[in-house]
């Protein structure tokens, strides 16, 4: 919560001063501020007092200063100090007291305590029997006191932090506190400032009033909002002056809708204002790149957006907590049933009596009970005798084991993300347990599965693909830093011969990815040693956000490096207006993406600061004669420029060699290097028409250019991530942004030249035209052009009719559409972002034309929005298709090794996210949620019967499937080749459904068909879906299936998914805060998740499960020792054992040890536990605490009260001992037996556990001692002096001590070891594992996974039994590429082949029709923003039911025999479409 | 949760200032014990138990076969005595009747004569709490604010000294034994003293300050069911009156169990006695003052010996052998399964 604001853009002093003198000398009574917080005072009182039900109506504070204040609308109005502690010092006590009655047990047990004090139960002192009570509940106060004492220092933090409010009395803006902002300040906000309050945009220091916003704090998205100055206020260029303001302002009542805010303002001549959340500042957001802005405070303190959105931790009950509740219950009913027997007993045995024996003491007048009456005080009585079958400590107890256990979680060094320094972040500090659990996992997919930081990987041109090689194995470098280099450096050896064999090799790569992260996984598993990433450099640019190095350094692709070159060449080689088609569309795709955004550009060393204005560039190498030179003849060169309007006229960079020769230029270059010089004039003479050698100089002038010309670094501060990627790619050919003003932009050539565009118009990016366009000024041509990006379903569609164009053109356009289209859908299906650029030139009519309709559109009122989308459209027509992008969204670090492993762990894991379907479901592959061989169902539709009758077709096929895996089986059985009954490959399926269908689901009431289905897939993506589908997704399972689920996600959109789940996890990082806000837990990357349910879950579920189970088990065992004497002593309600005894018993003889146990104890080690996930299972079926291991541990309890009671009984029987003298024995033998039985849980001794365990034992007998020497009289109607000592000195009461825990513990002794032989073998072998010394652990895990795989890649390999067809498809697709894979092999390389799509679809139309099927309803395809976007499969073979078979290859096996990989490749991926 | 930035940079800034300690603790990697239960490894417990406590409870056994007990019933043998005292109300008529038993062998060593009653709940809620001990320490306290209701004083405010149900329920009975040797009737010579704690004696139990008992306790009253005031119950030994009275003390010790012996006397090992009791006939004399019948109860007394382990009740010493047999059996079970699993090498290779 840092809010620290980075020193201001401007000095503060120059704003004051020049404040100072526009408003010093008006007018001015100096008032007493004293006075004025009086007032303030006063105002609180009737704060609550609300004038308008649903209008909030703010003036200026400034008229009012603190005399008239009384008179101040806006005195009724929350100020801005906020407070969120729940009580103050004087409410502390009733308030807390109040909050623990809530929990049931509380008012039990002080019910019980109240009922001492009713005389006819007669029990003795009860003022004692308060004292547990009352200590449980002051350590739960204690607990409430410093967490809230927490949240009020916090308070106290934010509410100091200070902030510039317009005075009146010194006519300026002074240094306030937050908390002092009131509703009507005038607030004036400087660059880097953090928004005290929801404020009003008035003023912008930006000349087009506008104002940039940081909502990181608020809801996490790092990239910048704009705020627009309320209308009527940005027109102004003198500064704003606060005591001018008479406006009134009318909006609506605080709420917390983000995005929604209206108002208007009311001049004094009646004229209305309408302003919007555009020109609302919130509260936590931070000003950026605007280096002031003043507003008025509109919301303030608890009424602030943010606060209103901030509704503190909710309290969840864990699964455990439930189940003990009713376990509760069930010891009421076993305590009243308890009580009854004493009851009727009593009355009977009272009965008995003709005349009143001796004992039978009368009341004090002397009378005697009648036996009903006497049985129905006696029932009272054994309540409060034996109320302790209710753990009274155990609800205090578990608070502290699980602070104990978030302690330890947050301090996990596993978990800690040093990118970003945090560690996790336990937010829910009840549920820990429920980690342990976790059946359903429901993930988000961008920025949870993936990075969220987008990185350019490939493009095509003209119809020419350009895989970027060298790029991504840049990336890969990258990710994985840590690995051996050898792979890579075998890679190097392919050459990169034509398109076809190259991109099997990147598709190999992309595939290989996941196979590598396994092994690296597997490497790193033990040592804790951090992978401390080396090549990260983030110190100074962590601020600013998408820039880490990946995503800034693109690699450029050689060959189209080269290109780029040429085609640079070409445009000063001949005149620029003629048009090489290849040249020109490589420069004009390459000015798109620089141009074609709203990318604010600032510098390295300055971020956040906005590069206006083009950098002088001052090139070593070019000394300054030379540089006039070149000017000069540049003006000669009567090429009409626009020169940027900065002072750099004299500047190399603004000019523009478009007539000079290829020559000069090269000449002038190669001059300044000295070394090429000879050379470069050779060249100069040779290459006048021959590019390719002149290519081979040119890149050395392009190096000189590049790398001497080249500024300070660049950031780039973009919108969307991908603006960014685009932009870097950009750069990375030399087309860097530079600058850029709502007026122009200019940008770097590679020629070093800067061309600066006029922008004419720019026309943003929204969800339901799904593209930008901008329209410029083309610096040379002078020709109007629209460079426009966008989905790709959506250009291709608007592409130029080609009707118009001669023949050739036209069959040229079609194929480079088609090629496109075909790029596009690998590019899809590799999961990247696809993005079309095209361009269109306009006519200067045209233009005017345009121009006036889009001027009448921005100036209508009415309808503004549709005629501004119309016009938009208008524009965007017939384009020319320049190329196309793909944009990697990278898999975080070792996602598919996590997902493996929670999936082992029986975990199943959904995926519900936003994205188009087939970037959702190739994120599915890479990252290993689904396989190659799954088969996938896909399930679009808007209609329910369809719906209804695919869900049905698709459940029968899915169960036919299931049932003909069991003869299959017995086939496998026959065939005994390396087939264990458990590992038999089950047909795997996978469920892919859109938004749409999952609404005609919910609506048609067909969840449970839905549900009936996904529980027979190994996964379920669900794309599209909006957030409350996302919640409403889990809120089902959750609902129908009785499961525990669990949601993770990172942005704003999953805050609802996140908390409908179980456990909610915020990914805390590129996209923020709001879905940490709304989490339990916050972790930082989703590897993190592995340990924190596969080891912490684990641990905190046996923990505390076996925690609770022991307190019950505590309980009832000691409870019922008091219960069995009752049959002695005529149900009267004797007890033997002291009173203060037994409250220490439970209290500290007995206590520690299971706090610890909760705490510390670990049934296996964190690495047995991660080397085998399905250990997890144990705690998801909750097997240690159900309600057969409560009822089993609450039999062994009265086994074990049996025997600690009538071992001492018949030992003493007919004996002259006295009742304390037999009571001491039977506690300290059940002292010893519930200690052991606790030691006999115990799965780990440290230092620790000894101490406490031997400790307790000493304490009692210290305490006893002590007690029953110093205490005569002490403690009345008991007198139990000397009884210790007495019986310590008798050898009897030792023995007896020995042998009764002996029989009491003996059969659970021997189950336990049966258990630990015949018990099941995942448990067995983990034990096995955790005995074994570190290294030989790890070799041992290593060989039991690397085993699974084997078995698994085994019956992977054996696909002919599995289906022949498969075996068939799997040659066909194979030995056309053998090639390739010949080549990889040949090269050592062996992680087996891959194969690309671009190969396999050649194959599809020959497919033979599989027995799967996957239906696709395309049949509604509506309109063509969400229709055809949805999927180049059906858009292209529509009608064609197909299998594609990719020889994939299974995970992760890199040992040295490569061969057994080699025939991985049969594994199905099916990928196709029916229609109905 | 934790803020670290105030503890104070250890190696610079460099470090960054949230990552958690690597310290074996807050990693869960404290060097730790870890047994397993298997098969394997608790077969040597099994027969290590199993041995230790066939070897104890033989010990036990031998030794409480050393004890030479008699118990005699006599709540009916006076079947006169115990009709005269249903009736309340002939509470100060004496009634005296004697028991003859044989002695066939001799009981040597120490010899403990006990008296025992059947059936009398002294372990009833309200009957234990019914005493104030406060009052038993000789202080001067208001007993109306002890337990002891309704037992605390007279109508006429008169208190009762000692107060309670306890006290007033004192077993009243006088027993003395006698040696029939021949024709001559010995009296067996009986210690009256020293049958309680001496922590009871000396330091739980004191009698008022005062120059003489019976002005100590002037001002009170014997219980209502008591023949004498408390100050006359030994008037033979001044140590042993009053509040400290032994046989008052062990009374006040309350039973455990409604089936309960107390310490009477011990025969002091005197002349023909030295040895023990010497076999023959044997004849108690008991003033029977004590009421059992109402209550459908028995008295006994009980001449008994005493060892280290107690008295006659083998019941410690069957359990050691009993448990010891069951420890030696499974571990013989568990020998059997263990063989037969190496056998399969099964579960010894994983």
């Amino acid at each position: 919560m840092s809010r620290k604001s980075v020193p201001g853009c401007f000095s503060r002093m120059i704003w004051k001063k020049h404040f100072f003198k526009e408003t010093c000398c008006r007018r001015g009574a100096p008032d007493a501020e004293i006075q004025n917080e009086e007032l303030e005072k006063r105002g609180k009182v009737k704060k609550r007092k609300k004038k308008n039900e649903n209008k909030r109506v703010i003036i200026s504070n400034l008229p009012f200063g603190s005399k008239k204040w009384k008179e101040n609308p806006n005195r009724h109005y929350d100020s801005n100090k906020i407070k969120t502690t729940k009580y103050t010092i004087l409410t502390f006590l009733p308030k807390n007291i109040y909050e623990q009655f809530h929990r049931f047990a509380n008012i039990y047990f002080v019910v019980i305590a109240l009922l001492n004090f009713v005389p006819v139960v007669n029990a003795f002192q009860p003022e004692v029997s308060v004292i547990p009570i009352c200590i449980i509940m002051a350590i739960t106060a204690i607990k409430d006191a410093w967490e809230d004492f927490r949240r009020y220092k916090l308070d106290k933090e934010i509410n100091h932090m200070g902030c510039y409010i317009y005075s009146r009395e010194e006519r300026a803006y002074v240094e306030k506190c937050w908390k002092d902002v009131r509703v009507g300040d005038f607030v004036q906000l400087q660059c880097n400032e953090t928004i005290p309050a929801d404020i009003l945009l008035l003023y912008s220091s930006d000349q087009n009033g506008i104002c940039h916003l940081e909502t990181a704090n608020l809801d996490g998205e790092t990239n910048l909002k704009q705020r627009q100055v309320v209308m009527g206020f940005s027109s102004q260029n003198t500064l704003f002056e606060p005591e001018f303001f008479q406006n009134t302002i009318i909006c609506e009542m605080p709420n917390n809708d983000l995005n929604k805010f209206k108002g208007y303002m009311e001049q004094p001549n009646h004229e209305r204002i309408g302003f919007n959340i555009e020109s609302l500042l919130l509260r936590g957001c931070t000003i950026r790149n605007t280096e002031a802005a003043i507003g008025i405070v509109i919301y303030a303190g608890h009424e602030t957006k943010a606060m209103l959105n901030n509704s503190g931790p909710r309290y969840k009950r864990s699964k455990i907590e439930r189940r003990m509740n009713t376990d509760i219950f069930l010891c009421v009913g076993l305590l009243f049933v308890m009580c009854l027997v004493g009851a009727v007993g009593h009355g009977i045995w009272t009965g008995n009596f003709s005349e009143h024996p001796p004992y039978d003491v009368p009341d004090e007048n002397g009378n005697f009970l009648s036996p009903v009456l006497a049985g129905f005080y006696m029932f009272l009585t054994m309540i409060i005798l034996l109320q302790v079958l209710i753990p009274i400590s155990l609800y205090v107890s578990i608070e502290l084991v699980k602070l104990g256990q978030v302690f330890l979680i947050h301090n996990d060094i596993d978990l800690y993300d040093e990118e970003a320094d945090l560690p996790i972040q336990c937010r829910a500090l009840n549920i820990t347990e429920d980690l342990g659990q976790i059946q359903y996992i429901f993930s988000d997919k961008t920025g949870t599965l993936t990075e969220n930081k987008m990185v350019f990987r490939r493009c095509t041109v003209d119809g020419i693909e350009f895989s970027h090689q060298e790029n991504a194995r840049r990336l890969e470098t990258h990710k994985e830093l840590d690995l051996d280099d050898e792979d890579f450096a075998k890679l190097q050896h392919f050459t990169l011969p034509p398109m076809n064999i190259e991109r099997p090799a990147t598709y190999k790569q992309r595939t290989m990815r996941p196979l590598r992260r396994c092994q690296s996984a597997r490497a790193h598993f033990q040592g804790h040693t951090r992978n401390r990433s080396l090549g990260r450099c983030d110190s100074n640019q962590s601020q600013v956000a998408f820039s880490s190095t990946i995503e800034k350094d693109v690699t450029p692709d050689s060959r189209l490096l080269r290109h780029v070159r040429e085609a640079a060449l070409q445009t000063e080689n001949l005149s620029p207006f003629v048009h090489m088609k290849t040249s020109t569309s490589l420069t004009d795709f390459f000015l798109a993406l620089a141009i074609c955004n709203t990318v604010l550009v600032s510098t390295a060393t300055e971020p956040r600061q906005r590069v206006t204005v083009p950098p002088p560039i001052k090139p070593s190498g070019i000394t300054l004669e030379k540089i006039h030179q070149i000017f000069q003849r540049l003006k000669l060169a009567s090429l009409s420029q626009s020169f940027s309007s900065s002072q750099s006229s004299s500047d190399l960079g603004t000019s523009f060699s478009a007539k000079n020769t290829e020559g000069h230029l090269a000449a002038l270059d190669c001059c300044d290097n000295d070394d090429c010089c000879a050379s470069g004039r050779g060249d100069e003479l040779q290459g006048k028409g021959s590019t390719d050698i002149g290519s081979a100089s040119l890149d050395e002038v392009f190096k000189s250019v590049t790398n001497s010309s080249l500024p300070t670094d660049f950031c780039y501060e973009a919108e969307s991530p991908d603006e960014a990627a685009l932009v870097y790619a950009a750069q990375a050919y030399s087309f860097t942004l530079v600058s850029r003003t709502p007026e122009q932009v200019t940008v770097r050539l590679p020629q070093g030249t800067l061309l600066t565009f006029d922008i004419l118009y720019t026309l943003g990016f929204d969800s339901v035209r799904k593209r930008m366009s901008v329209v410029v000024r083309h610096p040379l041509t002078k020709e109007i052009v629209v460079y426009t990006k966008g989905a790709d379903s959506v250009i291709m569609d608007l592409l130029e009719d080609s009707a118009k164009a001669d023949i050739s053109a036209k069959k040229r356009m079609k194929r480079i559409k088609e090629k496109t289209q075909k790029h596009l859908d690998y590019y899809a299906r590799d999961g990247l972002r696809t993005l079309c650029i095209a361009k269109k030139v306009l006519n200067e009519d045209d233009f005017q034309k345009w121009a006036n309709f889009r001027r009448e559109a921005e100036a209508a009122i009415d309808n503004r929005d549709e005629l501004l989308m119309e016009t938009a459209q208008h524009l965007e027509t017939k384009l020319t298709l320049l190329g196309a992008t793909g944009i990697e969204d990278r898999l975080q670090d070792r996602v598919p090794d996590t997902i493996a492993a929670l999936r082992e762990a029986g975990i199943q894991i959904w995926v519900l996210t936003g994205d188009k379907q087939e970037t959702a479901v190739n994120i599915a592959y890479s990252c290993k949620l689904l396989n190659q061989r799954d088969t996938v169902f896909t399930i679009n539709t808007e209609n329910k019967e369809t719906c209804e009758s695919v869900l049905n077709l698709t459940l029968e096929e899915v169960r036919k499937n299931y049932e003909v895996e069991k003869p299959r089986r017995k086939i496998f059985g026959i065939i005994p080749t390396s087939f264990s009954a458990s590992e038999a490959p089950s047909p795997e399926f996978g469920l892919v459904i859109d938004g749409r269908t999952l609404n005609v689901i919910f609506q048609g009431g067909l969840e449970e068909k839905f549900l009936a289905l996904t529980k027979h897939c190994r996964s379920v993506l669900c794309c599209r879906s909006t957030p409350l589908q996302k919640s409403m997704v889990v809120k089902l399972v959750r609902r129908q299936l009785k499961v525990m689920t669990l949601s993770i996600g990172d942005g704003a959109n999953d805050v609802s998914m996140i908390q409908a789940a179980d456990v909610g996890i915020g990914i805390s990082g590129q996209e923020g805060m709001q879905a940490v806000m709304a989490s339990d837990f916050a972790i930082s990357r989703f590897k993190h998740l592995k340990k924190l349910l596969l080891v912490h879950g684990h641990w905190c579920y046996a923990r505390l499960a076996k925690m609770v189970i022991y307190f019950f088990y505590k309980n009832v065992n000691y409870v019922s020792l008091l219960f069995w004497y009752q049959f002695f002593c005529g149900f009267s309600g004797s007890t033997m054992i002291d009173y203060w005894q037994m409250i220490f018993f439970n209290l500290f003889f007995t206590s520690m040890p299971p706090l610890l146990f909760g705490v510390l104890d670990r049934d296996f080690s964190a690495e047995t536990l991660l080397g085998l996930p399905e250990l997890y299972k144990n705690g998801q079926n909750s097997e240690i605490y159900k309600l057969s291991t409560f009822i089993i541990t609450m039999l062994d309890a009265f086994y074990q009260s049996l025997i600690c009671f009538f071992v001492p009984y018949l030992m003493y029987e007919d004996s002259d001992i006295d009742v304390f003298s037999f009571g001491n024995p039977i506690n300290t033998i059940s002292l010893l037996t519930i200690l052991l039985h606790q030691a006999l849980e115990m799965k780990t001794w440290t230092v620790f556990h000894v101490v406490t365990m031997t400790g307790s034992v000493v304490f009692y007998l210290v305490f006893s001692l002590i007690y029953n020497a110093a205490c005569v009289v002490c403690n009345p109607p008991t007198n139990p002096y000397w009884i210790m000592e007495k019986q310590l000195s008798d050898p009897t009461f030792y023995l007896l001590c020995l042998i009764t825990p002996v029989i009491a513990l003996l059969p659970r002794f021997f189950i336990f070891a049966l258990r630990g032989t015949f018990g099941p073998s995942v448990i067995l072998k983990a034990q096995q594992l955790d005995k074994l010394p570190k290294g030989q652990q790890d070799l041992e895990i290593q060989k039991l996974r690397s085993g699974k795989q084997t078995t698994s890649g085994a019956s992977v390999a054996s696909p002919a039994s599995n289906d022949d067809l498969d075996q068939n498809i799997s040659h066909l697709c194979v030995s056309p590429f053998l090639h390739p894979v010949a080549a990889a092999v040949s090269h050592g390389d062996t992680e087996g082949q891959g194969l690309s799509a671009s190969e396999v679809n050649a194959l599809r139309k020959r497919t033979p029709e599989g027995g799967y099927y996957f239906f696709n309803r395309w049949a509604e395809e509506e309109g063509t923003a969400t229709g055809s976007s949805a999927g180049p499969f059906s858009g292209h073979y529509p009608l064609v039911p197909s299998r594609v078979t990719t020889p994939g290859q299974d995970g992760g096996k890199l040992t040295k025999d490569s061969a057994k990989n080699f025939n991985h490749g049969s594994h199905r991926r099916s990928v196709s479409a029916v229609t109905l | 949760m934790k803020n670290k930035t105030s503890s104070p940079p250890r190696e610079g800034e460099a470090r960054p200032s949230r990552c958690p300690d690597n310290s074996a603790f807050k990693q869960q990697k404290l060097p730790a014990w870890k047994p397993q239960l298997t098969i394997a490894t608790v077969l040597s417990s099994f027969f290590l138990t199993g041995a230790f406590c066939l070897s104890v409870g033989v010990c036990l056994i031998l030794s409480t076969n050393s004890v030479r007990e008699i118990q005699i019933d006599y709540s009916d043998k006076c079947s006169d005595c115990s009709k005269l005292r249903e009736n309340s109300s002939n509470w100060n008529k004496e009634c005296h009747c004697s028991v003859n038993f044989m002695l066939k062998e001799d009981i040597l060593g120490d010899v403990f004569m006990y008296y025992g009653l059947q059936n009398f709940y002294q372990n009833h809620r309200r009957y234990v709490i019914s005493r104030s001990d406060a009052q038993l320490l000789g202080r001067n306290v208001n007993i109306q604010k002890s337990y002891c209701a309704p037992f605390t004083t007279y109508r006429n405010g008169t208190p009762m000294a000692p107060c309670g149900a306890i006290a007033n329920s004192m077993f009243n009975d006088t027993i003395d034994l006698f040696y029939n040797l021949k024709s001559s009737v010995i009296q067996v010579p009986l210690l009256k003293t020293g049958n309680s704690w001496w922590t009871d004696k000396n330091v739980k139990f004191r009698n008022p300050k005062s120059y003489n008992l019976s002005s100590a306790f002037a001002g009170t009253a014997r219980p209502p069911y008591w023949q004498k005031p408390v100050y006359l119950l030994d008037e033979e030994d001044e140590r042993n009156n009053g509040y400290i009275n032994d046989d008052f003390i062990i009374w006040m010790r309350v039973s455990a169990f409604a089936t309960f012996r107390n310490l009477y006397r011990r025969v002091s090992r005197i002349r023909q006695f030295a040895d023990g009791l010497p076999a023959g006939n044997y004849t108690f004399r008991i003033s029977y003052n004590f009421p059992v019948t109402k209550f459908k109860g028995r008295k006994y007394v009980i001449l008994s010996t005493v060892v280290w382990s107690g008295g006659s009740n083998p019941f410690l010493g069957i359990a050691y052998v009993v448990s010891g047999t069951a420890a030696t059996l499974t571990g013989f079970v568990i020998t059997a399964i263990h063989l037969k699993l190496r056998k399969k090498k099964a579960y010894f290779q994983k």
